[in-house]
């Protein structure tokens, strides 16, 4: 990428200029700041993609077409963005101002803030942090109390409920979502993206021996991202739209992006953590590492969108027995196995 | 969290029309339930006492557009009653028949209510996809698609057209595959399953002391329907048998009106074996009815309907009284709902299957 900036500089040719901007400190910045807006558009985009691959899918699962508005359907998301944008920004009476406009930044923030420890391929990342791993869950844990703050300073019974909600489930959920990757950590022994994707690369696909841990890791994903079934916080038949009944206009839109968003940073951490990340068999080489990392994403997503056109949702008391009962003890079964495999050396 | 009072409606997604259900809440258990109704009232029953007595045919169909058929039945049974008129013997089989295709069709109206309640939209469009064959079927033979005006006083309106019955079995035969597909999708379905099972139940004596009829009073295990314990046009000459449960949960509920589903159309199958092909389909009644009562009930798809009329010797009904299955199971709902989450409000009051329409006239 530096070499990519120097160009660019080179070929504008402004001498002095181009000797200040030359200085190591300038160049560093530059490039930061260019690589991050640069995986922040290519993150957007791959998050409408994933609207728009939600609206078509379920389209195909409930018989119907899910989108109109140009080709395939593809610009329905554009001109629902320009419905929400042109929307006045209510904020109710009795809500607390600040802190009601706060938390949708918060929660849009911290959502994007994600891209930046996904690498889409060796070549094309942001940061490469040898804690990344552990740098995305940690904020993932920050969404659900931007979330509480939103349901709250709203000063609605749904709103509150569906924050306190989200709370319980999203804190019940951290657990085993987290002690499903530690199988993996265990095994490829690194917090490191590239080290995990590496060791895939070296011996096998992590989603065959840590096939437990897989299927924990996607239900508290699912959980984590406030998807069917897990939706409680927006439950529409019971809470209205929980948490954000009270946003409208482009804070919701914000809201809506930011749970695709994660969607995407969630399907990517499964790819990455189980399906070996940008791995592919030798034969197919041709296909760039990026489009191969892109197309299991799409499909991790696909099976999550799969999910919320066959199920219900289930209920409170449901979610925290599923979560604490169920998933954590498979979880720890899913360590104990990883411990076993390590120490026998068979992995 | 301190006991407070959460009103869902009039303007809720979960209210199956407009009306308020006042659940108080400890956290999210529910401690105390009110459902208060009047957002929808039309003054139903006066409005009918200034017109006459054929005018009132399209308001009954008014009282509910889910089962708007089955409601201006029971409306000519009472007039019919009334005025001392016997009825063909072919109208009783087409009107037996409209019954049981609109008994189907408000039960996939409700199967594709419960989908957003339980938070699943698939359901719900593929209910109400199969629906619209029955939608179909009703406006070639009558013209409209949900309030039918079909039924007539001393018979029906006209006879079904051309292919009518061909296309009839056409629908029947692809809608059981359909059927399976129901089945698959929500019996199947472990969510589903958790949601609904052992929910609200409630024993035969209970529901009989708090007067529900119908599907939910089935799933408690007590043996009434009206179409077999008072039967009226021709339902005792047809094979076929009472659908009930014995959990009284919500999932019976679900079970007794997917057996139902089914039941209707071995009914209707029936129906077409055993119709006579020719012969009148309407007789024309009095103008003016007697002084005196009529009174006719039915079995509803959401469980015992009836109209009571006083004729006063003039051509419009002196007093029509109507009484309809929901309005008594929804007062009900405080013991039904009592003890459960909030998450189950939806589901337990979409199982008894809500329409304002017929309850608050």
């Amino acid at each position: 990428m530096v070499d990519i900036i120097g160009a660019i500089v080179g070929w504008i040719g402004f001498h002095g200029v181009q000797h200040w901007l030359g200085t190591p400190g300038v160049l560093n910045f530059v490039t930061i700041l260019i690589v991050g807006l640069i995986v922040f558009i290519v993150g957007m985009l791959v998050s409408i993609t994933l609207i728009w691959q939600e609206r078509k899918e379920l389209g195909r699962l409930m018989d119907r077409r899910g989108t109109q508005v140009g080709p395939i359907g593809l610009f329905q998301n554009f001109a629902d963005a320009l419905k929400v944008l042109v929307k006045e920004h209510i904020v109710p009476e009795a809500a607390d101002s600040l802190v009601y406009n706060v938390a949708p930044v918060l929660i849009i923030g911290i959502s994007l803030l994600m891209f930046v420890t996904i690498p889409y391929s060796p070549g094309f990342y942001m940061s490469n942090s040898q804690l990344g791993v552990l740098l995305t869950f940690a904020l993932f844990g920050i969404v659900p109390f931007a979330v509480l703050l939103g349901g709250w300073a709203s000063n609605n019974k749904y709103t509150l409920i569906g924050g306190m909600r989200a709370a319980a489930q999203t804190i019940a959920y951290e657990v085993p979502l987290l002690l499903s990757v530690v199988g993996v950590i265990i095994l490829a022994g690194s917090l490191n993206f590239f080290d995990i994707v590496q060791w895939q690369q070296d011996n096998v696909w992590l989603i065959v021996p840590m096939i437990i841990g897989a299927l924990v890791f996607t239900i508290s994903m699912i959980a984590e991202l406030e998807r069917v079934p897990f939706d409680l916080p927006e439950a529409e038949a019971e809470l209205v739209e929980g948490w954000q009944t009270e946003y409208g206009g482009m804070r919701f839109g914000l809201i809506m992006m930011s749970e695709y968003a994660r969607g995407f940073v969630g399907a990517s951490l499964f790819t990455l953590l189980f399906l070996g990340g940008w791995d592919m068999p030798s034969f197919l080489n041709f296909v760039p590492d990026g489009i191969w990392f892109l197309l299991k994403m799409f499909i991790v997503f696909g099976i999550i969108i799969w999910i919320r056109g066959a199920m219900p949702r289930i209920r409170t008391d449901q979610i925290l027995n599923l979560g604490w009962k169920r998933l954590l003890p498979l979880a720890s079964l899913n360590i104990a196995i990883a411990i076993v495999f390590k120490t026998l050396g068979w992995l | 969290m301190a006991e407070m009072w959460i009103n869902m409606g009039p303007q809720h997604p979960m209210t199956h029309g407009l009306w308020n259900m006042r659940v108080k809440v400890d956290g999210e258990t529910i401690t105390d339930a009110e459902p208060v109704i009047g957002y929808l009232h039309r003054g139903w029953e006066k409005m009918v006492e200034n017109r006459r007595y054929p005018q009132i045919i399209p308001m009954a169909d008014r009282l509910c557009y889910g089962s708007s058929f089955t409601w201006s039945h029971v409306y000519c049974m009472a007039a019919e009653d009334l005025m001392g008129v016997e009825v063909p013997e072919r109208a009783k089989y087409i009107r037996a028949m409209s019954d049981e295709l609109q008994r189907i069709g408000n039960h996939l109206m409700w199967l594709a209510a419960i989908g957003p309640d339980l938070g699943n939209l698939t359901i719900f469009l593929y209910a109400i996809r199969e629906r619209e064959m029955f939608l179909d079927l009703f406006q070639s033979l009558c013209g409209a698609r949900m309030t039918y005006n079909y039924c007539r006083i001393g018979g029906v309106r006209n006879a079904a057209p051309p292919n009518w019955e061909r296309d009839l079995v056409r629908t029947l035969d692809y809608f059981e595959k359909r059927m399976d597909e129901y089945e698959d999708l929500v019996d199947r379905n472990k969510v589903f399953r958790m949601r609904m099972e052992g929910l609200a139940p409630m024993s035969g004596k209970d529901a009989i002391n708090l007067g529900f009829t119908g599907p939910v009073l089935r799933a408690s295990g007590v043996k009434y329907d009206i179409r077999h314990n008072d039967p009226y046009e021709i339902y005792d000459e047809l094979d076929w048998h009472m659908c009930t449960a014995e959990e009284g949960d919500t999932y019976a509920r679900y079970r007794v009106r997917m057996d139902e589903m089914r039941m209707s159309m071995q009914i209707v199958r029936d129906i077409l074996k055993k119709m006579p092909k020719d012969g009148p389909i309407r007789v024309k009644p009095p103008r003016n009815a007697p002084v005196g009562t009529g009174f006719a009930r039915m079995e509803d798809p959401r469980g015992e309907s009836l109209i009571y009329i006083i004729g006063d010797g003039t051509d419009q009904p002196f007093r029509v009284k109507v009484r309809s299955p929901l309005y008594v199971i929804l007062s009900g709902s405080k013991y039904l709902l009592q003890g459960y989450k909030v998450a189950d409000v939806p589901s337990i009051l979409g199982m008894i299957d809500v329409c304002m329409g017929e309850t608050d006239r």
